[in-house]
């Protein structure tokens, strides 16, 4: 069984003038295979700092952080991450981009063709292999983004506010194609957003971060997104329970922000 | 077919003119039109706006085209071609009556007498000023200042009319008599008469206007121009004479004579004995001082106040119908030739003013089209040529020379019939030296290969030094710190500055302008890949380590391409920097190259082909900067779009 582990994680980073930060304070949970869970939080909660402990781009200061009851060392494949701006690497093509990891690992030439044939027409992008990334909309590039980091088989997803720069109407595509893409391949998703709608959305579970420091501040499980993978997501957001969660949320994240710029003045 | 064209022209040039303003006009017409358009649908300040067109272009390089035609004079050569010849002939006269009209305040503002009276009479009081704070005794004081105030009253008996010698006014009167005949010679159309064939001949014989050394044709080609020579021949000796004439007579000789004979008694009588010898020394000083103004009026060039009224109201009525003979000429002149005009000097005449220093279009292209001849070249030199050269020389040039002693046994030593038998070393070291027969091979040479060719050198080793480095600085704490200090020391000192040092360790051949241009390229590179390098951003460096790339591929795969633009961009400054660079060093040393061109020319004052290498390096530079920008184009279209 595929399962992370956050065990008693603290982070506490220096600045250049000697000051310590502590980003996050004694978080602990844990996700078992297939789980969806987003995290939510005012700016400053330290979610983008607990992704990165994830994705191995950091070393927590204090407790353990384990997948498959493997200590996290380092970035690794099993750990794939999409970005917010999709940090694709624009001088490569479409195809390029989605096939890198494969190259990287000198995969078999021809599996790989196939392979990447099958993802772009997944994220819909077929017949797209040849176009350079920089004449790509926002939206197509981020379904890059997913197929490159699909395409390695990770067992977590990691999304760093993948859909923040994207307008109203690709961002409700993408989320539908998330939720897809969860349902079809079965992978643990791990996604951070500062939208509640989204969070609730695209959260089986969802984590709700209090800053200063950055602490697990409650959990929700969820039924929306199972709601969305057959309903549809405009009728889900104007639900009764939907729009509770919503407010209650807010309210939380409002109190949460008023309480900082208290604290700062 | 280039000596067709060089035949005719005088007449392509009038042509190309003609059609270059024609052009002008028409283009500034249409654009203006075009921007008439514009204002009605676009606003101020709209880049849009800012495209430019082909007409303006077009309006641009004519124009700059018809300044250079005009101001070098090629459109006056063109459109009269005649014209220098016979204000040659002016400026004869000119120069033949310059030493009389520069005795009336015609050009200056003092009748020269007046100005020589007051200069002279100033210093005799200094003298006066002198001798009252000096150290000599009353008597030697009193002797002094009689000799000085004899030579005053000399000097002033000078100005009085009463005191000029009949004999002297005799010369003054037959002077002006002479200038008013050859002024009635300028005025009659009939003289000097028809030409000789001896004349003739040596007319036609000259040179064109600028198709010599000499510039400007000496012997007159036309009427206007031959009576013009014939009156500066006779005004030149009715000048000699002038000066010549020495305001001294009987009375003037007697008492310049008794004052020369008291100062040579002087000079004489110091006796050394009596006197310490710096004392003697300030006599000695002070009696050589009263004898060169002595000598300075004995030259008798002060005359009484209007005492030469008649040669000056001569000299004016002669340059007024010099002038008026002129005739067109006058307008050619000032409109065809601008800022400057045609002077005589003893034996040619020459073009001053931007005619000179600013060489006329068509002399340029004639001589670019004579170096361009690989026959001729520059200093023995082609400008671009090719010639063979045996592929076993480059072989011997890549191949490096101890292979052959690596190569197991002994080299072969002679033997005593004096035979050497070559053994495997023997062959292998033959190969290494080019020492082996191969066929040949065309290769460029000539000054602007050579250009070229260390600008790439030294660029080509900059990027392969530089750009690793700077990668290296942009990721490595240590690289970045160690390095930088080292770089950033030589880096803002001017490259010439290296220029004296690195020539003389490394040599004024090929070597030394390729390490300096080297070290130009080198700093640039090293700086460009590492900013391109710290460029990059953190989430793509995230995203393939995500995707499981070593650092080596990361290195490959993401920072070079990425640090790309930068590095390109930074290829381009330094070959712009090279080029600069290079040609300045090729003028301090080196025996090929443009910049040895052009400091050879400098050296013989040769504008032309310091036009021609100045527009060689200006096409050149603009050449590379057009390749650079292609291969920016082509290899980094997501510049700016990431």
């Amino acid at each position: 069984m595929s399962e992370l582990v956050a065990d008693s994680i603290d982070m506490t980073f220096h600045t250049p003038a000697g000051e310590a930060v502590q980003a996050l304070k004694d978080v602990s949970f844990s996700l078992k295979q297939g789980e969806l869970l987003s995290v939510l939080g005012p700016s400053g909660c330290g979610k983008t700092t607990l992704l990165n402990l994830i994705a191995g781009f950091l070393r927590p200061t204090g407790g353990v952080l384990s997948l498959n009851n493997r200590e996290i060392d380092g970035p690794g494949v099993e750990r794939g991450m999409v970005f917010q701006q999709g940090a694709l690497f624009e001088w490569l093509t479409v195809a390029q981009n989605v096939d890198f990891g494969l190259r990287m690992k000198k995969h078999n030439k021809k599996e790989t063709a196939k392979k990447v044939e099958e993802w772009l027409e997944i994220v819909g992008l077929q017949g797209f292999g040849d176009t350079p990334t920089y004449q790509l909309s926002g939206g197509m590039q981020q379904r890059v983004a997913l197929a490159r980091c699909l395409i390695n088989d990770p067992d977590l997803i990691l999304m760093d506010e993948p859909l923040g720069a994207l307008d109203a109407l690709t961002r409700e595509k993408m989320q539908s194609l998330v939720l897809k893409i969860w349902k079809e391949t079965g992978k643990t998703i791990m996604i951070i957003t500062h939208s509640v709608e989204e969070a609730l959305l695209l959260g089986e579970r969802l984590f709700v971060m209090a800053p200063r420091p950055g602490r697990l501040h409650k959990e929700y499980r969820l039924p929306f997104a199972e709601w969305g993978l057959e309903g549809d997501l405009r009728d889900i957001k104007n639900h009764p329970q939907f729009v509770q969660n919503r407010e209650e949320i807010l309210s939380m994240i409002w109190n949460m922000e008023e309480e900082i710029m208290g604290k700062t003045l | 077919m280039f000596s067709a064209i060089a035949e005719h022209r005088g007449f392509i040039v009038g042509l190309i003119f003609i059609l270059l303003l024609i052009g002008l006009v028409a283009a500034t017409i249409y654009g203006r039109r075009i921007i008439r358009n514009e204002k009605t649908d676009a606003v101020f300040g709209n880049p849009e706006r800012a495209l430019g067109g082909w007409y303006w272009v077009f309006a641009g390089v004519a124009s700059i085209l018809v300044i250079w035609f005009y101001f070098s004079w090629d459109a006056a050569r063109s459109y009269f071609p005649d014209a220098a010849n016979e204000l040659c002939q002016v400026a004869k006269v000119d120069t033949a009556i310059n030493p009389m009209r520069s005795i009336f305040p015609i050009d200056s503002r003092l009748l020269k007498g007046t100005s020589l009276l007051a200069r002279d009479s100033a210093q005799l009081n200094q003298l006066d000023r002198d001798l009252a704070r000096s150290g000599f005794t009353d008597a030697e004081k009193t002797e002094y200042g009689a000799l000085v105030g004899q030579l005053r009253s000399a000097l002033q008996s000078m100005a009085s009319p009463d005191n000029v010698d009949p004999q002297v006014q005799k010369r003054i009167a037959e002077i002006a008599q002479r200038v008013d005949d050859v002024r009635a010679k300028l005025a009659d159309p009939a003289h000097p008469g028809a030409a000789s064939a001896a004349e003739i001949e040596k007319a036609l014989a000259q040179p064109g206007w600028g198709e010599s050394t000499t510039e400007v044709p000496t012997y007159p080609v036309t009427e206007r121009g031959r009576k013009f020579a014939a009156v500066a021949d006779e005004v030149a000796a009715i000048a000699k004479d002038f000066t010549r004439i020495r305001n001294t007579g009987a009375v003037f000789d007697a008492r310049i004579k008794e004052i020369g004979d008291k100062i040579k008694q002087l000079q004489a009588g110091f006796d050394s004995s009596e006197l310490e010898k710096k004392e003697l020394q300030a006599r000695e000083t002070y009696v050589k001082q009263i004898n060169k103004m002595y000598k300075r009026i004995d030259d008798g060039t002060v005359f009484p106040p209007n005492a030469l009224d008649q040669v000056e109201a001569s000299v004016r009525l002669f340059e007024a119908e010099a002038y008026r003979q002129q005739g067109s000429l006058r307008f050619i002149d000032a409109i065809a030739m601008p800022s400057g005009t045609i002077e005589a000097g003893n034996t040619s005449c020459s073009e001053q003013g931007s005619g000179r220093w600013l060489p006329k279009p068509s002399d340029t292209l004639a001589t670019l089209v004579r170096i361009s001849d690989p026959d001729i070249g520059y200093k023995g030199i082609p400008m671009l040529w090719y010639q063979q050269k045996p592929l076993a020389e480059m072989a011997g040039f890549f191949i490096p020379d101890w292979i052959a002693d690596l190569v197991p046994g002994e080299y072969p030593r002679h033997q005593p019939d004096g035979s050497i038998n070559e053994n495997l070393k023997t062959k292998v070291l033959n190969v290494a030296t080019g020492n082996f027969p191969s066929m040949s091979v065309p290769v460029p040479m000539g000054h602007i290969w050579d250009s070229i060719l260390r600008v790439l050198a030294g660029l080509f080793f900059g990027i392969l030094l530089g750009v690793p480095l700077g990668l290296f600085m942009g990721l490595s704490r240590f690289a970045k710190g160690f390095f930088d200090p080292l770089i950033e020391l030589y880096r803002p000192v001017p490259p010439l500055a290296w220029a004296p040092l690195i020539l003389t360790i490394f040599g004024i051949q090929d070597d030394g302008k390729i390490f300096l241009l080297f070290m130009v390229a080198f700093a640039i590179m090293v700086i460009s890949a590492r900013t391109g390098a710290t460029g990059t951003q953190l989430s793509k460096i995230h995203a393939a380590h995500s995707l499981g790339a070593t650092k080596r591929q990361i290195i490959k795969n993401v920072i070079l391409p990425n640090s790309l633009p930068e590095i390109l961009t930074g290829i381009r400054i330094s070959i712009g920097v090279c080029w600069g660079t290079l040609v300045a060093a090729e003028m301090l040393a080196g025996t090929t190259g443009i910049g040895f061109v052009e400091n050879v020319a400098r050296k013989q004052s040769d504008y032309e082909i310091i036009w021609v290498t100045i527009i060689l390096l200006g096409v050149l530079g603009l050449l590379f900067d057009l390749i650079m920008r292609w291969v920016i184009n082509r290899t980094i279209p997501w510049r700016g779009k990431g």
